[in-house]
């Protein structure tokens, strides 16, 4: 399990078409990874998340992607995602086709993904006109009581990519704090990608830490502050500014592509990306 | 809103925050979700209700956060929790396992069943609004013994037929709920900038139970898209206590501080 630079990461892992997950609830959010794959400018993208948020927003206003399957898309604790919106609405910069799923339903395809189960079972999508819109949500009668339970199709990605805390030498991956459903993401993919904060001699993991270990992970890369703007527990917080910041860049077609080729096409590489924004003033 | 007299020393959000937290008792086992009701359950916490359980559907179990989140992850979330799980574990074992007392929702639109929209304004394929979509909210519906909702009452927001279910509340009424199979008792109040609605027995309509003070049970009724029935015995919800809004402005403070410090990222 090679250390490598996300460069070289996205350039032989993530092909056009392929179906990516970039997982991390709010926390460990693969922003470096996500703009690698927009300055390496991959098309055709069946992109996965539970909640895409600005990560999300940035590929699919770039146009990487034809299709999103997710549970919840906005601004955390701001707003909208106006990009992932006006690729819906209005077909910008082309047309998105959206499969939509409650968290508990993606939840439970992600875990039938990691188990190669078929489907996710659960009590589920009660009342509501989700399965109506999505007819990937079916149900199935309970062998034992006749219940009727909803169920979803497993996900296994192409390729997961998930940014952690720490790698050791060998490629062993620990994360720490909240956790969402990146096991559960990493595990259902063919091909697994983590970005880290850094890479150490001891992974000094807890008796029962989530440690990927090495032999599931395809590539690792380190880099630090790759989560920004979102954060990285024990090494630094989530940049609100920025998110809010970011519902102005990104409400208008414009401002959005001037953003994008400034900071991402127009940067070598995430270094590249910090020192620009870094000398434009802002805090990353 | 139209307020018969003077308006009041505290907002509209104040009012709704201090509301929804009395509804919370100690011990309760509450699932929290970002903005108000988070707001209103670590009130709760603060004031009256010391041990109350908050869960957040990132996976955070028994958090006591000094600030509110900003986002549902947030780290004052996991750092203040008595555990932190993986998210699958969340939906299942703990709000399909039947563990969670009161779930807590917002929406975009509400019908007069406490039905919820929170994905589509407009038809689903060719939306005039996307919103963020159903998220947690509807296992959070079904599964809670009891869910409480919060938002504005306008009638944009209280319709007569939703564009889209996100999320299920009494369904068709008349116990179409019961037959669907959702084990939770679905919502018990809706608690708006206008005072507090219930459920009737039998038709599971909602009606205006409460009203706040300074507000006339007309300008409910006028500021929803139902023609909305009122309790003969309307109650009177009473004003915010000066500990109430003292704890907090405190934490809305304490939040603002801590959540404006500039970042600096590891070289």
């Amino acid at each position: 399990m090679p250390i490598v630079t996300l460069t070289a990461a996205i350039a032989d892992h993530v092909r056009d078409g392929d179906s990516v997950a970039l997982e991390g609830f709010t926390h460990l959010i693969p922003f470096a990874a996500g703009q690698e794959i927009i300055r390496q400018r991959r098309r055709g993208l069946h992109l996965i998340r539970m909640t895409p948020d600005l990560v999300y927003d940035q590929m699919i206003g770039a146009g990487c992607a034809r299709r999103l399957t997710f549970s919840w898309g906005g601004n955390p604790g701001v707003g909208s995602a106006h990009r992932i919106r006006e690729a819906i609405e209005a077909g910008w910069p082309q047309p998105l086709e959206i499969c939509e799923h409650s968290h508990a339903g993606m939840a439970a395809a992600y875990v039938a993904g990691a188990a190669r189960l078929p489907f996710g079972m659960l009590r589920g999508y009660l009342g509501t006109d989700l399965p109506a819109v999505n007819p990937a949500i079916r149900s199935v009668e309970c062998p034992y009581t006749g219940e009727r339970l909803a169920t979803v199709p497993a996900l296994n990605p192409d390729v997961t990519i998930l940014h952690a805390q720490r790698a050791d030498r060998a490629g062993n991956v620990l994360i720490s704090g909240i956790l969402g459903a990146q096991k559960e993401a990493g595990l259902a993919a063919r091909k697994l990608l983590v970005t880290v904060e850094e890479v150490v001699d001891d992974l000094g993991a807890p008796m029962n830490g989530v440690v990927l270990p090495h032999w599931v992970v395809t590539a690792i890369a380190c880099v630090p502050g790759g989560a920004w703007p979102s954060y990285a527990r024990g090494h630094y917080p989530r940049d609100n500014a920025f998110y809010i910041a970011w519902d102005e860049i990104a409400r208008d077609r414009g401002r959005f592509t001037a953003w994008i080729e400034r900071y991402v096409l127009g940067t070598q590489d995430f270094a590249g990306f910090r020192a620009r924004l870094r000398a434009d003033g802002v805090a990353a | 809103m139209n307020a018969t007299t003077v308006a009041p020393p505290w907002s509209a959000d104040e009012m709704m925050t201090v509301t929804a937290a009395r509804m919370l008792w100690d011990g309760c086992v509450c699932f929290v979700g970002i903005g108000l009701p988070s707001a209103a359950a670590n009130l709760a916490r603060l004031l009256h209700a010391p041990g109350i359980v908050l869960i957040y559907e990132s996976g955070t179990i028994g958090t006591r956060p000094d600030v509110l989140p900003l986002s549902i992850g947030d780290g004052e979330l996991a750092e203040t929790a008595g555990a932190v799980v993986p998210l699958p574990e969340i939906f299942a074992y703990w709000l399909q396992g039947g563990r969670i007392d009161v779930g807590f929702l917002g929406a975009a639109q509400v019908d007069r069943f406490g039905n919820l929209n929170s994905t589509v304004i407009g038809p689903y394929q060719q939306p005039k609004v996307r919103l963020p979509g159903a998220g947690g909210a509807p296992e959070i519906a079904a599964h809670a013994r009891q869910v409480f909702v919060v938002l504005k009452q306008s009638a944009r927001s209280f319709v007569p037929k939703l564009d889209f279910v996100s999320s299920g509340g009494f369904l068709t009424g008349g116990g179409a709920r019961r037959l669907s199979g959702a084990p939770g008792a679905g919502p018990q109040a809706i608690i708006t900038d206008y005072g507090v609605l219930r459920p009737q027995a039998g038709s599971e309509e909602f009606a205006l139970a409460a009203r706040y003070e300074h507000v006339t049970a007309a300008a409910a009724v006028k500021a929803t898209g139902w023609p909305l029935t009122v309790a003969a015995s309307l109650e009177v919800i009473a004003p915010p206590t000066a500990t109430e809004l003292e704890a907090l402005r405190a934490l809305q403070a304490r939040t603002q501080a801590a959540h404006s410090r500039p970042v600096q990222l590891p070289v």
